[in-house]
């Protein structure tokens, strides 16, 4: 079981698809950010069994993955400045009550 | 302190039987370690990520994300990535993490109400996520690999041989990349003089 490749994609496709409901139910924004590293962390998962499982890629999945985390880092980094500098003009952090751009 | 107790049981009943099964698989289906350990990991990791969505207390919501990239951590050195399993450790429990557990601190005030966690469209979110994920499913165990060889370890040499020749634009680009998102985290976050406190 832990030697197939199925296994592992079935394991990142529930973790994508547990992000993906946190991300479109939630209605803090920073947990909609966490949701984000969810999924993304789901999608890494693959991308690493699929660098372990096909002989052609080799190492290359690791170093994608490698990539990814790096490119995940930055996203936290500016999604979090935004979010605390809404927060600092809105005094809340619930995405519905965000409806500057809907006036 | 009876809910404390409480808890803590529920904790080691859920521990107790995820090892359990562990153990029986390990036991008496015949099944060797690397596959109790995956059930172990995986199981762990579904669970909190399940916590972390579902979770009203945000703070408690962040620290099962925590656990939930500790045994993602640990599935990747079972696949044979040891290298990312320390870099998922470094990146995403020490630094992500600490991160969104600071936001949190900055943004939830006690007035805040914290009792309206999901939206309204809660239930078609939870139907369209059971469709990705039963989809996902179904491509993937429909699929034919091809005969797959046992799986290489991707050791840290190799791998740095990889990202230090073919990759070493990328490698610098994304040096680049944080750079910029480290700057503009700082003007983003930044309380300007004139502005509202």
């Amino acid at each position: 079981m832990s030697n197939s490749l199925d296994a592992y994609l079935v394991l990142s496709g529930l973790l994508f698809a547990i992000g993906s409901f946190g991300f479109l139910a939630r209605r803090n924004a920073i947990s909609m950010l966490m949701s984000i590293e969810l999924m993304l962390n789901g999608v890494n998962l693959s991308i690493v069994a699929f660098g372990a499982f096909i002989p052609g890629l080799g190492v290359q999945g690791s170093v994608i993955a490698l990539m990814v985390m790096a490119v995940a880092a930055a996203e936290a980094t500016v999604g979090l400045a935004i979010v605390i500098a809404i927060y600092r003009n809105k005094k809340t952090p619930l995405v519905d009550e965000y409806d500057a751009m809907k006036r | 302190m009876v809910k404390l107790i409480a808890q803590v049981l529920i904790a080691l009943i859920v521990l107790g039987m995820v090892t359990g099964i562990a153990a029986i698989m390990l036991l008496f289906l015949g099944q060797d370690w690397e596959d109790a350990l995956f059930w172990i990991l995986a199981s762990v990791m579904i669970i909190a990520a399940l916590l972390v969505v579902g979770m009203r207390d945000i703070i408690r919501c962040g620290l099962a994300m925590i656990v939930c990239f500790g045994s993602l951590a640990g599935i990747y050195v079972l696949m044979g990535a040891p290298l990312i399993g320390a870099a998922q450790v470094i990146v995403y429990i020490g630094a992500i993490s600490v991160l969104i557990l600071f936001a949190i601190m900055l943004t939830q005030t006690k007035d805040a109400p914290s009792r309206l966690v999901f939206q309204t469209q809660a239930g078609p979110a939870a139907v369209a996520s059971v469709v990705v994920a039963i989809l996902i499913a179904l491509a993937v165990t429909a699929t034919d690999w091809g005969a797959l060889p046992a799986r290489a370890i991707a050791g840290a040499n190799a791998v740095a041989t990889e990202l230090f020749t073919d990759w070493v634009l990328p490698f610098e680009v994304v040096s680049v990349l944080l750079l910029a998102a480290v700057i503009g985290g700082v003007f983003l976050a930044k309380r300007e003089p004139g502005g509202p406190s």
